[in-house]
């Protein structure tokens, strides 16, 4: 079975991020969304760390230890940009400006339920960033992950195992195999990578899915 | 005549006790006062409650701090990464009290404490394990979670230029938490790669007044 990879995954999330958006784009695989969104489209990215419009990863030798993203790694500024201090970096983000964030997650329920930070494990050492205040602030909360663990178990679930990062707050789901909408009725997807049937979708996730395919944009 | 500037960053932390809680400003490197951290270490103060972003990273700065054994208890967003080993080693032998704050809910709650808020709802955390054991309410359809501010006795922050009253601009996302956390301690210490005549910075352009600072030293970084 063809699966998206990483790349093809932030090219999927990207080609939904409008023009005008501003966007938040979490540590890890959300971060790689940044190259992949369409040219022409003007997007700004925030960064919680007190960055509006950032801008590509710098050449090297030119990295400024002042300029970095929420992962700590180096970045520029877009000609508009602007720089202010994190109370009101939370103040973007839980006041409901932001119009979407790009979180990676463990797994996300059928509600919506998000879990992300923690895996519950005793002796892991806890950190959760700015991911809860991401996951209740933005007004649309994306989620990109891998659609089963190493172990093969989905990370689509009922209710999630692992300690919660929000409730009810996950909008949509990319994975490497399908994108799928959280609805009042649950799991409903939205498209399959080429290739792979519903039936076989619906083995490997273990709860239930709808299918309603998303009427191609112009 | 108001005269902020310090000689030295030793006579500039000459009176931080043990047992004082201290903010340190930065994420990550940005914005880590690196040196006063250094002075601190060297200053000895020990048993001391640190708020960051982070719980430091690899060998210096707060990470120095905290494997030197100076810190009790640390308020925290995001301790665990890569370079975290001095933090990492002390939490897991049960010698660091860690309070794992969401990093809006940390900014809000040094933020309140400067401001003079007593405490304040927000959303962020509703229905985790980091909300548990406190107070809800729920208010015009959503549910909040109840959040007290944050004091400190000092805040030892980086800026990038400042005249002698104070007054700071920074630099780039070394910005950071600096300017809620200058509000919110007793006596905060600035250090700053520049000290300007009075004037020479733009009114237009200051982003923490000097009233929110009591000293300033300017050193290479």
């Amino acid at each position: 079975m063809k699966r998206f990879d990483r790349k093809q995954m932030a090219a999927r999330v990207a080609q939904d991020i409008p023009e005008g958006a501003y966007v938040n784009l979490g540590i890890g695989l959300p971060t790689l969304v940044a190259d992949f969104l369409p040219k022409g489209r003007e997007i700004i990215l925030h960064s919680e760390n007190g960055v509006m419009g950032i801008g590509p990863r710098p050449p090297k030798g030119e990295e400024d230890e002042d300029l970095i993203n929420a992962g700590k790694e180096p970045v520029t500024l877009l000609t508009g940009g602007s720089y202010f201090h994190h109370a009101d970096s939370f103040a973007m983000i839980r006041g409901r400006h932001l119009d979407f964030c790009v979180l990676g997650a463990f797994q996300v329920s059928a509600a919506g339920d998000l879990a992300n930070w923690h895996t519950g494990a005793p002796d892991a050492i806890p950190a959760v960033g700015g991911a809860m205040d991401l996951a209740v602030g933005a007004k649309q909360v994306l989620v990109m992950m891998e659609h089963l663990t190493k172990d093969g178990k989905s990370k689509l679930v009922e209710r999630c195992t692992y300690p919660l990062t929000g409730a009810r707050c996950v909008n949509r789901v990319y994975t490497d195999l399908a994108v799928i909408d959280i609805t009042a009725g649950g799991f409903c997807v939205i498209e399959m990578v080429e290739g792979l049937d519903l039936e076989t979708l619906q083995r490997l996730s273990g709860v239930p899915l709808k299918y309603q395919p998303a009427a191609k944009a112009a | 005549m108001i005269n902020k500037f310090f000689a030295t960053p030793e006579a500039a932390l000459a009176d931080v006790p043990d047992g004082a809680t201290v903010m340190l400003g930065g994420f990550g490197n940005a914005g880590m006062p690196s040196e006063l951290i250094d002075c601190l270490i060297a200053q000895g103060a020990t048993d001391l409650t640190v708020v960051n972003n982070n719980a430091g990273n690899a060998d210096t700065g707060l990470a120095a701090l905290i494997g030197a054994g100076r810190v009790r208890k640390i308020l925290c967003s995001f301790p665990r990464q890569a370079d975290s080993w001095h933090f990492d080693k002390l939490y897991r032998a049960g010698k660091i009290e860690l309070e794992l704050v969401p990093q809006g809910t940390l900014a809000e709650r040094i933020r309140a404490a400067g401001a003079g808020i007593g405490a304040f709802f927000t959303p962020t955390a509703f229905g985790t394990r980091l909300a548990e054991g406190k107070e809800t309410r729920h208010i015009a359809g959503r549910d909040y979670v109840l959040e007290y501010p944050i004091h400190a006795d000092y805040a030892l922050i980086k800026a990038d230029r400042a005249d002698r009253w104070g007054n700071l601009v920074y630099r780039k996302s070394a910005r950071n938490f600096g300017p809620i956390m200058a509000s919110a301690a007793k006596c905060t210490v600035v250090q700053v790669r520049e000290t300007v005549e009075l004037g020479e910075l733009d009114p237009e352009t200051v982003v923490t007044p000097g009233i929110f600072v009591n000293r300033v030293i300017k050193l290479h970084s």
